[in-house]
């Protein structure tokens, strides 16, 4: 996901970041601006744009029935597909999904569905032959950097945002709406590793130079929800462990900037 | 495919408007960071991105023209853009809309100045309702300007369409899905030609007329919207 960038770049970017400071001014730890906007199409049943510096990511949420997976008789179906559009990049190239853009859609699918931030068993109409079926599909609209966070802010907004019709016993569409049963906001945190320095939120500049990065995407009561170190590179024990505390203080600012806009949505 | 509804109320459309009126339109220039150039149009009840690259070495090189620069075009619709969900991925639909959406904004391109070259225009549809290839080269024709192509005009669309034996201007989705006959049209306003044609339902050669006629006044109308749009963006953007 990296574009060319020259060496002399990336040694400017590196000593500066010696002396603790990132080439747009920020601090290590610092975000860029967040812009969470909620309901910004809507065909589908519930949207989310999310913008992070000049990163812009859209995320929709569809909902249909079908049949369940046969070893989980009693759940709904959720699926992640992230795409990486020609238009986010002129790195992007249309056709199917490749390595990037699989992996940008497991890691927020592994963060919000192994969180239970949605009660997958309430999802389920006919236990053993027909569940509501939910589809996730992110749209990367201007790659500026850290897609893992802004997909993942927009993705647990859409589905917040999401209202679908009641249906009756036998799955027909009643008039009546609902949202989707909710319970924790789970928020991934994406920090790049370049030379020694461990940073924030990285750049897509950054990117282009890290070593390796982590994504640690954590829930409402500290709890940690899915991980993925992301590149070439390696991270000591302590560092980890640094980056898993950041994640949580910064998770709940940005949990709690969700939860006003969802307050506001009721 | 005709339903029955009722298009017409004391001379008003389902949607209130008159039938030489077009739904309200909003564009936005320069959206996007990556992009050379890029716009946003809300059409009625349609949501679209558009973002130009270029012009770059065209790729893969068979493509390339020794005398000036291919312009790619690609559309796409969001999986959530409509009521029952698309599949993500290309479409035969979205495959031909590419390539007349390319027809309709080649020739006003001056693409003899990029030989070996392509120009890439990539349109996304989030909200879909009816109407999303006239908007799409109605936004994109204005990213091209935002990215500095060189071109001799604008290039504005709009539908025109037969409901209930009347013809009327930019159908919204109940007009398109149960109406007679739908003509997406694109206009070279400088050179008053037509660069998009389609046309599919029922017309006669005098509705066909009436319809065309009809197509170029909403042409006008949008260009006007598109030059608007472009002069807000250099007289109160951050270009000074």
């Amino acid at each position: 996901m990296s574009s060319v960038l020259s060496d002399i770049k990336k040694d400017y970017i590196i000593s500066l970041l010696n002396n603790g400071k990132r080439d747009d001014g920020r601090n290590l730890n610092d975000m860029r601006d967040l812009k969470i906007e909620l309901g910004i199409a809507n065909k589908a049943e519930g949207s989310c744009y999310v913008q992070i510096g000049d990163t812009k990511v859209i995320a929709g949420v569809k909902c249909e029935t079908g049949a369940p997976f046969p070893d989980t008789p009693n759940q709904g179906v959720f699926t992640t597909n992230a795409e990486l559009i020609p238009m986010a990049s002129p790195d992007f190239e249309a056709g199917p999904p490749r390595e990037d853009s699989i992996e940008l859609a497991r890691i927020v699918d592994r963060g919000i569905r192994e969180s239970g931030a949605i009660d997958f068993e309430k999802l389920v109409i006919k236990e053993g032959e027909l569940v509501r079926v939910l589809f996730v599909d992110i749209h990367i609209m201007d790659y500026n950097g850290n897609l893992f966070d802004a997909a993942g802010i927009a993705s647990i907004g859409a589905l917040y945002n999401t209202k679908m019709p009641v249906l009756d016993e036998e799955g027909n569409k009643t008039e009546e709406l609902m949202q989707l049963p909710m319970r924790k906001i789970p928020i991934p945190c994406t920090y790049a590793k370049i030379a020694d320095s461990i940073l924030y939120d990285p750049s897509i500049e950054e990117e282009s130079v890290m070593d390796s990065r982590i994504t640690v995407t954590t829930e409402d009561n500290g709890r940690i929800s899915a991980m993925q170190k992301g590149d070439v590179g390696s991270f000591k024990k302590e560092d980890i462990l640094d980056i898993v505390r950041r994640s949580k203080i910064r998770g709940d600012e940005i949990r709690s900037i969700l939860k006003e806009k969802f307050s506001e949505m009721r | 495919m005709e339903k029955d509804i009722k298009f017409f109320t004391n001379g008003k459309r389902i949607d209130g408007r008159a039938i030489d009126e077009l739904r309200n339109i909003k564009i936005e220039v320069g959206v996007f960071k990556r992009a050379d150039g890029s716009s946003y149009i809300e059409w009625g009840g349609n949501k679209i991105y558009c973002a130009v690259y270029g012009p770059r070495e065209a790729y893969p090189r068979f493509l390339q023209k020794s005398d000036r620069a291919i312009l790619k075009c690609r559309y796409n619709m969001a999986s959530f853009a409509v009521e029952e969900r698309k599949r993500p991925g290309p479409s035969r639909r979205g495959v031909e809309i590419g390539k007349v959406t390319q027809g309709a904004l080649e020739p006003a391109l001056i693409l003899e100045n990029f030989p070996k070259c392509m120009v890439e225009v990539n349109i996304e549809v989030i909200q879909a309702d009816a109407g999303t290839r006239c908007a799409g080269i109605t936004a994109a024709s204005v990213a091209l300007a935002n990215a500095g192509i060189p071109m001799k005009e604008l290039v504005p669309a709009c539908a025109a369409g037969k409901v209930e034996d009347k013809i009327v201007l930019d159908l919204c989705k109940e007009e398109d899905n149960y109406g007679q006959a739908d003509l997406p049209l694109a206009l070279l306003p400088r050179k008053n030609e037509f660069s998009l044609l389609q046309m599919d339902g029922d017309l006669t050669e005098d509705q066909l007329e009436e319809a065309i006629e009809l197509g170029r006044k909403g042409c006008l109308q949008v260009y006007e919207i598109q030059k608007e749009a472009l002069k807000k963006k250099y007289i109160t953007g951050d270009v000074f």
